[in-house]
């Protein structure tokens, strides 16, 4: 009965986040008259003109690779940072740690349009508005507080013997970090990773300020922008959604393992 | 510290035995005194260049890595040929009974192998000091004195220098060839296992060491007679050879007797007598409990004895065997 009770719980629980994913599936899928009908068609007739007229007349790839490129770049250099902050502070004997983190997690919940306009004059001074580096710079700003804070939580759960048996055998700091706790905190880097990956993959509102040439834009301005003077165009926006979430499922089901896995096991006794 | 010694750091958990430990392995400094080995002061070095090697209490194996990849770390590290790392290590496997879980992950092992890999790792770096902070303590018991017997042996054949640090008496009694026991922070008594099992410097030692726990009977000697403080029993100082450098005016004293040195006898040559309050049965001994005008003695008597519980026991022993202190110091 308890089984039964938590099964139909999560089957709401999921059906209620899905639904709407299921429902932007479904209308990439149908016809302009489809789309618009009054009582609503609830199955597609299956077109695929949508994804076609996303791609060849909205110019989607060149977002997606926009998108890949900014995210990709953003959770590389955010994460070598963030692991050496987390590093330092999960291990070194800093009186200040505490409150450092602190102030970092005070940080991660700034509403973001109070930064924007500051960010924007700080770009705009570089002369790093409209280009990759500035964007990127953006969202490390963005991403790293919550990133070295994950780490650091993450870090500091890695036997610390295990460590100095390290530094015994011969390791300096950096060799200890490099062979010894990323590989074993590996899990930790990579759930890191990839909410660092989909929050830059998602980002919208710093997007939309700082890339205003359409050759740089990232997916969510890119889709926002396809509607026309006089055009919803909806089921190009549908087909062009599916198409902007599909590299993020395939992502977490790929690293999904590793995520899970408990590699740590069995280090010290247990 | 001698070249080669095994020297066991013992004392009750927090006393610093750890601390110190790690202080000569440079994973923690020290606030005043310095660390020597060589004769060269290793203060300023990290711990990879100290030449040490660390076997830990939880050991520390590295879970990533197979036994193989844990015993050649630190010659991978140093940069030692292939060949030589391979020959090493197959070496150290068999010496340890590990040859055929080169290719597991710690987690797969027994604890014991899991010990034997952690050991493992130390050998094979061949260095100049060998540190072991509690590595039996994780062990159950007939593996431990099994490792005892190893450990023992492994020393006998490298003759390198070992510092190990223990809170079981019985591994510092067997392994130690120099005994340090520490207490708060303190070096309380150094020696070999024999003498600070039977000279022990002051009341701490006298009560760490020694499993039952030493007897002490608190006394005052006057006119060269000792006084049993609660039992009002007074019985002759005499054949405590001391008695001479006690003096004249009366002083407190504490007599220390290990239960193996106190034994059931007749009436008429007893010291103490009491009654039998519980009788534990090793075996090949029992030791006795014995409440004496309200002081608890304990006394061994052979495997089988026919005390019970309730009986009227007298305990004697043998006078060399006595401990004197005064205040907390050791009166010769």
């Amino acid at each position: 009965m308890k089984k039964l009770a938590l099964a139909g719980a999560v089957f709401l629980i999921g059906a209620f986040t899905l639904l709407p994913f299921l429902w932007f599936l479904l209308t990439s899928w149908k016809s302009a008259g489809e789309i618009t009908a009054i009582p609503p068609v609830m199955l597609p007739s299956f077109r695929w003109d949508n994804y076609r007229a996303a791609i060849v007349e909205y110019g989607l790839l060149h977002y997606i690779v926009n998108s890949a490129v900014v995210a990709t770049a953003t959770t590389v250099l955010s994460i070598f940072v963030a692991s050496l902050a987390a590093f330092a502070l999960a291990r070194f004997r800093l009186h200040w740690a505490r409150y450092y983190l602190m102030l970092l997690l005070a940080l991660s919940m700034f509403p973001q349009i109070a930064i924007a306009g500051p960010v924007w004059r700080l770009l705009s001074f570089l002369g790093w508005l409209n280009s990759y580096h500035g964007i990127v710079a953006a969202y490390i700003a963005l991403s790293l507080p919550f990133a070295v804070w994950v780490l650091t939580t993450f870090f500091r759960e890695l036997p610390y013997d295990i460590e100095e048996a390290a530094l015994i055998d011969g390791c300096t700091r950096w060799q200890a970090l490099r062979l010894i706790v990323l590989p074993l905190a590996a899990p930790g880097v990579f759930t890191a990773a990839i909410l660092v990956f989909i929050q830059a993959w998602n980002e919208f509102f710093f997007a939309l300020i700082i890339l205003t040439y359409p050759a740089l834009q990232t997916l969510p301005v890119g889709i926002a922008l396809f509607p026309g003077e006089y055009t919803m165009p909806w089921g190009e926006i549908a087909a062009a959604s599916t198409l902007a979430t599909l590299p993020l499922v395939a992502l977490t089901l790929l690293f999904q393992r590793r995520i899970v896995q408990g590699l740590s096991a069995g280090a010290v006794k247990g | 510290m001698a070249d080669g010694e095994f020297c066991v750091l013992l004392g009750p958990s927090g006393c610093g035995k750890t601390t110190l430990l790690r202080i000569i392995a440079g994973l923690e400094s020290a606030t005043t005194g310095s660390v020597q080995i060589d004769e060269q002061r290793v203060d300023p070095l990290p711990p990879r260049e100290r030449d040490v090697a660390f076997v830990f209490q939880n050991y520390a194996l590295y879970p990533h890595m197979t036994v193989a990849e844990n015993l050649g770390f630190s010659l991978r590290l140093r940069g030692a040929p292939k060949k030589e790392i391979n020959e090493r290590i197959v070496e150290v496997a068999r010496l340890l009974e590990l040859d055929n879980q080169l290719n597991r992950k710690p987690q797969q092992l027994s604890g014991g192998q899991r010990q034997r890999v952690a050991l493992g790792r130390a050998i094979v770096r061949r260095p100049k000091l060998f540190l072991f902070d509690e590595p039996l303590s994780n062990l159950d018991a007939t593996l431990r004195s099994n490792m005892r017997v190893e450990l023992a042996r492994l020393h006998e054949r490298l003759r390198s220098t070992m510092v190990y640090v223990t809170h079981d008496q019985a591994e510092a009694m067997t392994l130690g060839e120099k005994v340090v026991v520490l207490d708060r922070g303190r070096i309380q008594q150094i020696g070999t296992p024999a003498e600070i099992y039977h000279g022990p410097k002051n009341l701490f030692i006298a009560g760490f060491v020694g499993q039952p726990q030493m007897n002490f009977i608190q006394g005052r000697v006057a006119e060269g007679r000792l006084l049993v403080a609660k039992s009002g029993m007074n019985f002759d100082l005499s054949w405590i050879r001391t008695e001479h450098r006690l003096g004249g005016s009366p002083i407190d004293i504490t007599i220390g007797i290990r239960p193996e040195d106190l034994r059931p006898c007749s009436r008429t040559e007893a010291w103490f007598s009491g009654i039998a309050d519980f009788v534990e049965d090793l075996g090949s001994d029992c030791f006795v409990h014995v409440i004496a005008d309200g002081e608890k003695l304990i006394a061994r008597a052979p495997g089988r004895t026919p005390i019970r519980r309730g009986d009227e026991v007298f305990l004697c022993g043998d006078p060399e065997r006595v401990h004197v202190f005064e205040g907390d110091k050791r009166v010769e």
